[in-house]
């Protein structure tokens, strides 16, 4: 047994605290804004230079002059602001936004992530993804544990170009949550996924953690 | 004082040359300055540098210059969901600079305050920080960026008064905003042009003093590359 993606949003949503300002990646990160907990109230921020995210709009309110940061049309709330990007990155960087959740080639034992690039192969660019583990106070990632062909993802050191360098709070894969309390210390393996086992976890882990 | 052009090729006679550096406001197909864009490709103004968040996508937004071989270099920091861009770089035809989006508009934003250069978190010890000095604060390290000043920027608004202040719409501002400011000139085009007055002073997003040229540049069949809804729930 292993969690699906709205199971894995579902467990990075249990994050989210009253009064937050998040962001959230595309994919699967994107899926969080589904199962904010009951009582919650959290405001989201895209990039592209918007507080208060509004669910996707009816097809009688589309508006190409209105879309998140994966270019996806949206709507907007009475609580929403616009701005350009020079201010949207001054909250990120500036760490006024207080959580972010990101998609992730690779993350290594001590916090590495990298999710911006495969050499020759993959050239999109890292568009806010550096800026975000440079600046946002807690980065969880939502990954898949293993990648397709099977190979771990969460490892001792990345091979991939990195995004940012000891930046990763939490790691939340479809077989088990990881967790760290300050940047100093090693990942623990805090929760499983129905049916998963610890030993299951390491078998597909080359990263060092704590049980 | 005039700055309203009747059209996008008039509005850029005299400002293009070959090997200058540009910035072109946008998101994706958000807010870019599509009628600008389109006088380029038809002067047919070569070896381009153009900082620009994204690159268009296939023959939309600087799709179409890439198409037509204007571009030297581009500095973006996302250039996904394009192909010819992706032949070209992988070919070597075209040079890349892939700069974090943070990055890119605060380069933007201090070009266009007379600032040449800033330090930031982002990117240190990345390849973004290769070449770059790197320096501690308070016992964090830095990278120094430069800053961005272009011979020319191209922006897109929803609304212009005749003085040149202008406003945005939705998420449409983006880079348009910090880039209007980031050059030696800056053109403008938007849907509507209206009489000086009509506009709140107080609710101004660009003030007139960047906005050198302007064209009412509508109709607009604006794109949308990835269209999303939901169904009502009362449809009973």
């Amino acid at each position: 047994m292993s969690w699906d993606r709205n199971q894995m949003a579902a467990r990075a949503a249990q994050e989210l605290q009253d009064g937050y300002y998040v962001n959230l990646g595309i994919g699967i990160p994107t899926l969080v804004a589904n199962h904010i907990p009951e009582g919650v109230e959290v405001t989201l921020q895209s990039e592209n230079g918007m507080l208060g995210i509004g669910p996707f709009p009816y097809e009688d309110e589309i508006d190409a002059d209105l879309i998140n940061a994966g270019k996806q049309t949206i709507s907007e709330l009475t609580s929403s602001s616009y701005f350009g990007s020079a201010d949207s990155f001054a909250m990120i960087r500036g760490g006024h936004i207080d959580l972010t959740v990101l998609g992730a080639m690779e993350v290594a034992q001590n916090g590495d992530i990298a999710n911006w690039m495969i050499p020759g192969k993959m050239i999109k660019g890292m568009g806010g993804a550096m800026d975000l583990v440079a600046g946002v106070k807690k980065i969880i990632v939502v990954m898949d544990h293993c990648a397709k062909d099977g190979s771990p993802k969460f490892i001792p050191i990345c091979t991939l170009p990195l995004t940012g360098i000891n930046v990763v709070d939490m790691i939340i894969t479809d077989l088990a949550v990881f967790h760290r309390t300050d940047h100093d210390s090693p990942f623990k393996l805090i929760e499983l996924a129905l049916g998963v086992t610890a030993e299951q976890v390491a078998a597909k882990t080359t990263a060092d953690f704590l049980i | 004082m005039k700055k309203i052009y009747p059209d996008a090729a008039t509005a850029l006679d005299g400002l293009l040359f070959d090997g200058m550096h540009l910035c072109v406001g946008g998101f994706g197909l958000c807010g870019i300055p599509e009628r600008l864009i389109d006088a380029l490709q038809e002067a047919g103004v070569k070896n381009l540098t153009i900082a620009s968040n994204n690159a268009g996508i296939d023959n939309e937004g600087l799709g179409k210059l890439l198409r037509s071989r204007q571009v030297k270099k581009m500095i973006s920091s996302y250039v996904g969901e394009n192909k010819e861009f992706e032949r070209q770089f992988l070919s070597g035809e075209l040079e890349v600079e892939f700069c974090p989006q943070g990055t890119l508009a605060e380069r933007c934003r201090a070009g266009g305050a007379g600032i040449p250069g800033f330090y930031t978190k982002t990117g240190v010890g990345t390849q973004v920080a290769e070449g770059k000095e790197v320096k501690s604060f308070d016992g964090e390290d830095y990278i120094l960026e430069r800053g961005i000043f272009a011979d020319l920027c191209l922006i897109k608004g929803w609304k212009a008064d005749k003085a040149g202040n202008l406003v945005f719409r939705k998420t449409a501002r983006n880079f348009n905003a910090p880039m209007a400011t980031a050059g030696k000139i800056c053109v403008a085009e938007v849907e509507e042009i209206i009489e000086v007055g009509e506009l709140d002073p107080d609710a101004i997003h660009l003030p007139s003093i960047y906005v050198k040229r302007l064209i009412d540049g509508s109709p607009y069949d604006k794109k949308i590359e990835f269209r999303m809804t939901r169904e009502r729930e009362d449809a009973a």
